[in-house]
């Protein structure tokens, strides 16, 4: 009997650090992980994540949460359910993170693309998507033979507005004729709407197609047209083999395994992070056959003094869109600037939505 | 200057394109309404048909076999329905709300592994020298065969409800389902049928989006398309032109906006995204308030029907 309330008190003390160790982290998606764009990202990290870790750590993902209720529901529940870390993956989660943050503060909440932080167990990161807008940017001013692309954007927040801007700064420097057509869909998901949007940018004109939605339709509509695509947040080579010129993909992967190593060494703090090529949240991906070999070079090398800090998407002279001087020459923009853009740059044709 | 990138007879064709699922769907649900039930689960039963219909078009290689195979699908979930509603007397704006539900999920599961495949491509129609006349050619004989199947069912739903016997028994039931009763006519009979025609066209319109407007399969792919089938019948007051013309203009308004904007007109998006859903939301309203009387509603539309009572 004695021997038994041993063993029973040995594999308790066995039991307890191993089950503290295990670090229990929840996922909340605005679309489905088979969108194959930017919850597809998110869940390629945390899939890395649970890799890395092994079973150190138990990842548990909702999928298709609405911004608002739904969100803090899920959030609450997991909390209640001793979830040790949240994170909360779209830009419109940001209410609700801090709603519930406030209320469970020994919860760790890592809020993608936010901007609100009203507590300190809230960490905000974001990824720099105008750097591989430049370079995508580039590519089209050069590839493109009408001079018109067309941009299908989602929302006029400031990471799609300084994606806008900066594709066109870079495709204008590398063609002074080029011309942008830009659509707002005012949604994140839906693919017959993006795929209309594409045909009627193609109708209108437009070769190459650039897209801040996540449905892979558009990538669909430029095959079948014969004009050329980026792709968004993911490879979606497999869409469009011919169109798809390259995509800029999201790895969030690296930032994920160092905030729960974080988690487990007892260092997390509250952070603001906007990492980009430099820290490999983003990357090209592979280059289509139909670039030209010289042209890959060069988008390479774009990237790479990005990467480097030699080079700044956003460096002036660039006037807004009436003509007010925005930057001056060889001035570079303030993090804070491209955090809260709201206009159009000198150029783009178009009026800027309210 | 800028307005003279838009090609109307383009505009014309877009716009028919983008209104043929809503028309689809909105076209089966006025049958159903027209019976007295009120099924809220268009949305669930066209992701069915998208699903399914894909599902079946990639595997046959026929988009042909992939419509019929969505018809049978979104008539498979509808029939659903008819067992909740019509046997089992449940509420219907509570079942078809889970009718949408359970269809979102459950295509979810069916569709994982066809996401990323390129379904067979549906042929246009050769429609020989009527596609050579200047404007009309290219607005109106451009399209796919299930363009003026769509217009040729309207016609034929117009005219089985106002001249048929069998069109007048259904509006009977969906006007007084006592009196049916009473006249011997078989109101539960009636109203099954009428809701298998409905999950067939819903089907058929998911399978339109998935098959040729996208054409691929994803999660979720219709986002709201059944809802607004659903105020279409409401706004149509139950009459199948008035729903063509609503689709066409709802169809119209999208495909405009979109040019307008790729021309850098201008114009509000924001609120015209939102209108189609405020209007949905509106019209639910109306219907479940009771005020629908006044709007040309069927009389029976969302009661329940047992012979005892």
């Amino acid at each position: 009997m004695k021997k038994l309330v041993t063993a029973a008190v040995l594999s308790a003390a066995l039991a307890t650090p191993a089950f503290a160790d295990t670090t229990k982290i929840g996922f909340i998606y605005i679309g489905p992980v088979g969108d194959f764009g930017w919850t597809a990202g998110h869940d390629r990290a945390r899939q890395e994540l649970q890799d890395h870790f092994g079973d150190a750590v138990e990842t548990n993902i909702v999928e298709n949460v609405d911004y608002g209720a739904d969100a803090e529901r899920v959030m609450t529940q997991m909390a209640i359910s001793g979830t040790d870390v949240i994170f909360a993956a779209s830009f419109g989660y940001g209410p609700d993170v801090n709603a519930v943050a406030g209320r469970f503060p020994d919860v760790y909440f890592q809020h993608a693309t936010g901007y609100i932080q009203e507590h300190d167990n809230i960490s905000l990161y974001d990824a720099r998507f105008y750097e591989g807008r430049a370079v995508l940017g580039h590519v089209a001013g050069k590839m493109t033979e009408t001079n018109t692309i067309g941009y299908i954007a989602s929302f006029p927040i400031p990471a799609v507005v300084s994606g806008i801007n900066s594709a066109y700064l870079h495709a204008k420097a590398v063609n002074p004729d080029v011309n942008f057509r830009i659509i707002w869909t005012y949604s994140w998901f839906d693919p017959a709407l993006e795929a209309d949007a594409a045909e009627t940018l193609i109708e209108q004109g437009a070769d190459v197609i650039m897209q801040h939605t996540d449905s892979t339709a558009a990538i669909r509509v430029a095959e079948d047209a014969g004009v050329m695509a980026f792709g968004q947040a993911s490879d979606m080579v497999d869409f469009g083999p011919t169109a798809h010129l390259s995509a800029i993909v999201d790895r969030w992967a690296p930032y994920y395994i160092d905030r729960i190593q974080a988690v487990k060494d007892g260092t997390w703090e509250a952070q603001n992070s906007w990492m980009g090529f430099a820290e490999g949240v983003i990357e090209m991906a592979p280059w289509n056959d139909r670039v030209p070999a010289e042209l890959q070079e060069e988008a390479d090398a774009l990237v790479a003094s990005i990467a480097a800090g030699e080079y700044h998407p956003f460096t002036g002279p660039i006037n807004r869109q009436d003509g007010t001087p925005w930057l001056a020459d060889g001035e570079v923009a303030e993090d804070g600037a491209l955090a809260t853009m709201d206009f159009y740059v000198e150029g783009i044709t178009g009026e800027f939505p309210n | 200057m800028i307005l003279g990138s838009i090609n109307p007879a383009v505009l014309m064709a877009a716009l028919m394109v983008a209104a043929t699922p809503i028309l689809l769907a909105a076209i089966g649900e006025l049958v159903v309404e027209k019976s007295g039930v009120l099924n809220l689960g268009v949305e669930g039963m066209m992701i069915m048909g998208a699903c399914v219909g894909f599902i079946i078009a990639v595997n046959t290689g026929s988009p042909f076999i992939g419509f019929i195979g969505a018809a049978l699908g979104g008539m498979a979930l509808s029939l659903l329905f008819a067992l909740l509603t019509q046997a089992l007397m449940t509420n219907q704006v509570a079942s078809g709300l889970a009718l949408t539900l359970f269809g979102l999920g459950l295509t979810a599961l069916l569709g994982q592994s066809y996401v990323g495949i390129t379904p067979p491509r549906t042929p246009k129609l050769d429609l020989g020298f009527l596609s050579d006349i200047p404007f009309l050619g290219r607005a109106l004989f451009t399209h796919d065969i299930v363009v003026y199947l769509t217009i040729a069912l309207v016609g034929a739903v117009w005219w089985f409800l106002k001249y048929s016997r069998a069109g007048m028994i259904l509006r009977a039931v969906g006007e007084n389902h006592d009196a049916a009763h009473a006249l011997g006519y078989h109101v539960k009979r009636v109203r099954v049928l009428a809701i298998m025609f409905g999950g067939a066209c819903a089907g058929l319109g998911g399978a339109y989006l998935s098959l040729i407007r996208v054409p691929q399969w994803t999660e979720g792919m219709t986002v709201g398309a059944g809802w607004i089938a659903l105020a279409l019948v409401v706004f149509a007051s139950w009459r199948p032109w008035r729903a063509m013309a609503g689709a066409y203009l709802f169809g119209g308004i999208v495909v405009l906006q979109l040019n307008l904007q790729a021309a850098g007109v201008r114009i509000p998006v924001e609120y015209l995204s939102m209108s189609p859903y405020l209007i949905t939301i509106l019209v639910l309203v109306i219907i479940s308030s009771g005020k629908g009387r006044s709007l040309n509603a069927p009389g029976s539309l969302n009661k329940s029907f047992h012979a005892s009572s």
